[in-house]
């Protein structure tokens, strides 16, 4: 049984102080929803979850380890999709999506599992299509159709939900609890409703969770 | 490894299907090497004479013009952080993007390079140190230009601010690079010249590896 926990987790952008005394903990299997206003650092947090960002403050650990200890590990179990859709549109679809397989697995991925990737999200016919001529909505069902083809620990969603309609929405529910079922975890933030059986939430509003000091401004401490 | 291979491969792919790119630093050399007869009049001894250094200056500046997207574009869109995000040692992507920077701009500079040297009335004895020469210093360019992409990484008006960072580190290519081939038509062994480029090379080769994918870091926090 794998766990990823976070204690007394601090993070500073600017010269603003984010959160501090953040904590969480998740099991394999369990769904954490970050929730809260525009800039309470949900953004934020899931970098630092990613380790594209490190915490000025505070741990994370998998199984206990540090996972600053060996960034490298942390970064082979987990999938990370921002709020940038990275198609380019010189590609087509199925290469943009061969190429990010390629990168996470370390190997050329069989065409015939691209495009069952891509059917998760019913956009198989789109294969052939460049990026350039794609909606917002259908860039972001190729973007999270990397979760298909990519079986990690750890999903790390940054709103997963936006330009996505009701159907895509649908799909990527599925994706999530056949993912859970494997035992794999998802930290996910949102605005709107996800719903994912059993989540848990943590709101980066509430007092409690962000150790009660919002906005102010402090020094820097490096 | 593999993932070394799919990103070299995934940039030479896009650099193909937006070949005008490739083409318009070719285009540029040319171009500003052919203004220079304009500039100090056609007389083939003057030309003759200062053709090395003018097709040397001229590669470095059309190497420049297209340093500014080495990193920008993957910045923008978000492939950077993708790439961040894999158990791979960001050096190995730096590495990989530099090559394809130098397939793609710094051989078609190359091919390019002996039409120039005709126009420009260079002895013929010159163009096979000229071509070794430059085979040898643009890699290096990339590399160092490497670095200043790196560093501009999110920066407003990134394109001036690289040709700050980046012209001044070019000068000991320079230097060497035109010295070999005067060297050569003035009937002395251009080899220590070549050499020298070599070892700026070898020199770079891990040096500005480590210092663009630092300046990544940096950049992506």
């Amino acid at each position: 049984m794998s766990r990823f926990a976070g204690t007394d987790l601090a993070c500073i952008r600017g010269e603003r102080l984010v959160f501090q005394g953040l904590g969480f903990a998740l099991d394999a299997g369990q769904a954490l929803v970050l929730g809260g206003a525009n800039g309470s650092g949900k953004s934020s947090l899931l970098r630092l979850l990613a380790g594209l960002a490190r915490p000025a403050g505070g741990t994370l650990s998998w199984d206990g380890a540090s996972i600053a200890d060996d960034p490298d590990a942390h970064r082979a179990r987990l999938l990370y999709v921002g709020h940038a859709d990275p198609l380019k549109p010189a590609l087509t679809v199925a290469e943009n999506l061969a190429f990010w397989a390629a990168l996470r697995a370390g190997r050329r991925l069989a065409d015939s599992a691209v495009v069952a990737a891509l059917d998760a999200f019913a956009i198989g016919r789109l294969a052939g299509v460049p990026g350039r001529y794609l909606s917002a909505g259908q860039r972001r069902r190729v973007n999270l159709a990397r979760l298909a083809v990519s079986p990690v620990a750890l999903w790390l969603l940054d709103e997963p939900t936006t330009a996505l309609d009701a159907a895509a929405g649908e799909s990527l529910r599925a994706l999530i609890a056949a993912h859970r079922a494997r035992g794999g975890m998802v930290v996910a933030s949102t605005h709107s409703e996800l719903g994912l059986d059993g989540a848990r939430q943590l709101n980066l509003d509430a007092p409690a969770a962000a150790g009660g000091i919002k906005e102010n401004h402090v020094s820097v401490p490096a | 490894m593999n993932r070394f291979a799919a990103i070299l491969g995934r940039d030479l792919r896009l650099a193909v299907r937006q070949g005008v790119d490739s083409l318009m630093v070719v285009a540029f050399f040319v171009l500003a090497v052919v203004l220079f007869p304009f500039g100090v009049g056609p007389e083939p001894g003057v030309l003759a004479r200062i053709a090395p250094g003018v097709i040397w200056v001229a590669a470095l500046l059309a190497a420049m013009l297209s340093l500014e997207r080495l990193f920008q574009a993957d910045h923008e869109d978000g492939s950077l952080e993708l790439m961040a995000l894999e158990p791979v040692a960001l050096e190995s992507v730096v590495l990989a993007k530099v090559a394809a920077h130098w397939l793609t701009t710094g051989l078609p500079l190359i091919v390019a390079a002996p039409l120039l040297a005709i126009l420009l009335n260079l002895p013929v004895e010159g163009f096979a140190v000229l071509l070794l020469a430059l085979l040898l210093g643009t890699p290096t360019l990339s590399l160092i230009g490497a670095v200043g992409a790196a560093l501009i990484l999110g920066a407003r008006r990134g394109g001036v601010l690289l040709s700050l960072l980046v012209l001044p580190l070019f000068i000991p290519v320079l230097i060497f690079g035109a010295a070999a081939v005067e060297a050569s038509l003035g009937g002395f062994p251009a080899r220590p010249h070549l050499l020298i480029l070599a070892a700026l090379l070898l020199a770079a080769l891990p040096l500005c590896t480590w210092a663009a994918a630092g300046a990544l870091r940096q950049g992506l926090e």
